[in-house]
């Protein structure tokens, strides 16, 4: 029994450990974005890395999650004869919860683990220690525009990801189902509201870019140099910032909604 | 000489070492180390395997801080720099990684240029002759536009230490250069390190257990064991020394002062059981 | 990739945001009707708003020319106190215009029917709606059927 507290004591420990280490580490980080304003080359180079890359995924899942949207809130709907509001369901279900959740979680696979694997290799090959041997701050040359680009793009992908699953949704709704298309849009216009609907889909992806990219780097940054390591590194990024995101999508759902 | 109070004959020095005391984790790895490197020398530090000698160079350079204890490099102690005055320090000192460490996503080039570029605004051009002469010197003129993903071991070294070179720094340090490398470019390296080491009048420390090649270019040895220095001197010196744990580590002995058979209980107690111990 | 190659990529990328964007605000929301809420308020107050909504519409001859802001419980004349914002660009509702709660179709959503009255003088930023009809609940409308038919016979 006392071997049982023992061993859940220290896991309890490390863990706490681990999360004091993941601050200090994301207040060096911080540090480092403000330095960026003087070479904004980095950020461009990882904003093409983590967004651009991360586009088409987002762009292909978008579309068929609000094809699939539109037919299953069709199917609903029309129980009701309320099937015009396919529009205002497929739009509201995107902006508010799937757009920046789905996005994030892709982000997090695609992204997120490239992230922590290369920056885990970099320790593994010594070249951060090369670095700060050189008097480079790895912070601000390597972690700080990954990071900043992480925060950038994915609010940015969950936009994209509702504004085209949106339109998949007109594309089943309206030409296959045959919702009305007067209907179809200006009931989703009724509904959508930009201040509340949009904008917090938008503050919901900048919270999760900024989860999902501290948990990338630190994982990174922090692994044991050697090839397992840096492989249980990037498990643990995918694994982790999920569950964030799943975690603060509700706590910001119940504050916002 | 005594092992702890060990200090070099000629000129002043350029790193002193005192009490030094490290540990990771609950592994004790230096207990009151004291050494002084020569300047202008090329210096190896000698020792078996895990006894800590890249710690060693990391806490020279800034990297790790040490629980107790001084270094002190040209003057100023490591361990109580800020951080801008560290980064200066190390503006002065190159170090040579054992795989290179040479940046993967730049030229072998763009590598070399890298620490021009990130800290002063040299024009483009005046950054073109630094690292084509850098890279002369080490023979890769002609590589320069080859990523560090395809060249061999050796080169990447190679271009590691030109890229160290840039700065025409105080102090090289060299982390294992010899592990792994054929017999040519064993020979390159060697020739570079010893070259470079008196043209550009150099402290050059360097890290190793590849006794023959350390011994045939370095002007001054340490030899740390169980966290302390163990023996200084010149080669010579060292090759006449009475001390037996010396003799078998120059000798290449694979048993004596350290044991071939690791701490383990009987053997035979073991084989055959208890009752064996008492027959 | 080369500097400028990375470089246009993420400028297309910028792009495709800036257009997801403007569909989200333009197409998918309200963003249009919100760039009007230069308006000026109104206060009704109801016996019973019924199944009203905030941010539901405000219609005159059916056209959306406001909605309503805020809906709050009024302790002291136990009734419901209702605030329209109503667009600048309409401003001549004469000072007995009736307010009245309607349904969009049989079980649509609710919405506020403003019938303008004949008075010379208009409502202005913060005056009250005095004449009001409160919303029509289904309960109260089939027990008075049943009342009138038992009544009746």
């Amino acid at each position: 029994m006392s071997d049982f507290l023992q061993r859940f004591g220290r896991f309890w420990l490390g863990t706490v450990e681990r999360l004091g280490r993941a601050t200090l580490f994301l207040a060096q980080l911080m540090g480092g974005v403000f330095s960026l304003i003087k070479r904004p080359s980095l950020l461009w180079k990882q904003l093409h890395a983590s967004g651009v890359m991360t586009l088409s995924i987002v762009l292909v899942s978008g579309l068929f999650v609000g094809m699939v949207l539109a037919l299953q809130a069709f199917n609903t709907l029309i129980d009701f004869g309320q099937e015009n509001r396919v529009g205002s369901l497929v739009a509201l279900t995107l902006v508010r919860e799937l757009g920046p959740v789905v996005t994030g979680l892709l982000f997090a696979g695609r992204a997120g683990s490239a992230m922590t694997a290369e920056i885990g290799l970099m320790k593994a090959t010594e070249q951060l220690s090369g670095l700060e041997m050189m008097a480079v701050d790895p912070f601000k040359r390597v972690f700080a525009p990954r990071f900043l680009a992480g925060v950038i793009a994915l609010p940015m992908l969950a936009a994209m990801f509702s504004a085209i699953g949106v339109l998949g949704g007109h594309l089943i709704g309206v030409e296959v189902l045959g919702v009305d298309k007067g209907a179809y849009w200006s009931l989703m216009q009724n509904s959508v509201s930009f201040t509340s609907d949009v904008c917090n889909g938008l503050i919901k992806g900048l919270v999760f870019g900024f989860v999902v990219s501290w948990i990338a780097i630190f994982e990174g940054a922090d692994c044991i140099p050697t090839s397992e390591g840096v492989s249980s590194a990037t498990t643990r990024t995918v694994v982790y910032s999920s569950l964030a995101i799943l975690g603060l999508d509700f706590l910001l759902t119940a504050v916002m909604f | 000489m005594t092992p702890d109070t060990a200090m070099p004959e000629d000129g002043p020095t350029l790193v002193q070492i005192r009490d030094l005391h490290f540990s990771r984790g609950s592994k004790r790895i230096f207990r009151g180390l004291s050494v002084d490197i020569p300047r202008g020398k090329v210096t190896t530090i000698l020792g078996p395997s895990g006894t800590g000698k890249t710690t060693l160079l990391k806490m020279i350079g800034g990297q790790l801080r040490a629980s107790k204890g001084s270094i002190i490099v040209d003057g100023l102690e490591v361990g109580k720099l800020k951080r801008g005055q560290l980064y200066e320090l190390r503006k002065r000192m190159g170090m040579l990684f054992q795989s290179g460490a040479l940046l993967t996503d730049l030229s072998v080039f763009e590598n070399v240029a890298y620490p021009l570029r990130e800290h002063t605004d040299m024009p483009e051009a005046l950054i073109s002759h630094l690292v084509l002469m850098r890279l002369h010197a080490v023979g890769l003129r002609g590589a320069r536009d080859l990523s560090p993903a395809e060249l061999s071991g050796g080169m990447a070294r190679r271009a590691a230490l030109a890229r160290a070179l840039v700065f025409d720094p105080m102090m090289i340090m060299y982390d294992e250069p010899f592990t792994g490398q054929d017999p040519i470019s064993m020979g390159v390296l060697l020739e570079l390190i010893s070259t470079v080491n008196t043209a550009l009048g150099l402290t050059s420390l360097m890290v190793s257990h590849d006794l023959e090649e350390a011994m045939s270019i370095s002007d001054y040895l340490v030899i740390i064991s169980a966290g302390v220095v163990v023996e200084t001197g010149s080669p010579d010196e060292l090759r006449a020394s009475t001390s037996e744990w010396v003799q078998q580590f120059l000798q290449g002995r694979p048993d004596g002062p350290v044991p071939f058979q690791a701490a383990a209980p009987n053997y035979e107690t073991e084989l055959l059981g208890e009752s064996s111990a008492s027959r | 990739m080369n500097a400028r190659a990375i470089e246009i990529l993420v400028g297309l990328f910028m792009l495709l945001f800036l257009a997801a964007m403007f569909i989200l605000s333009m197409k998918v929301s309200n963003l249009t009707s919100l760039t009007t809420t230069a308006g000026y308020t109104l206060i009704a107050k109801f016996e019973n708003v019924g199944g009203l909504k905030e941010r539901a519409s405000v219609a005159a001859s059916g056209v959306r020319v406001g909605e309503v802001i805020n809906i709050a419980y009024d302790p002291e004349t136990f009734e419901a106190s209702v605030t329209l914002s109503i667009n600048s660009s309409y401003d001549s509702f004469p000072m007995d215009t009736t307010a009245s709660i309607y349904t969009a179709g049989l079980l649509g959503e609710q919405y506020i029917g403003l019938d303008p009255g004949a008075e010379d003088e208009v409502l202005q930023d913060s005056d009250e709606i005095t004449l009001t009809q409160s919303a029509i609940v289904l309960e109260r409308l089939i027990g008075q059927v049943l009342f009138s038919r038992s009544g009746g016979s």
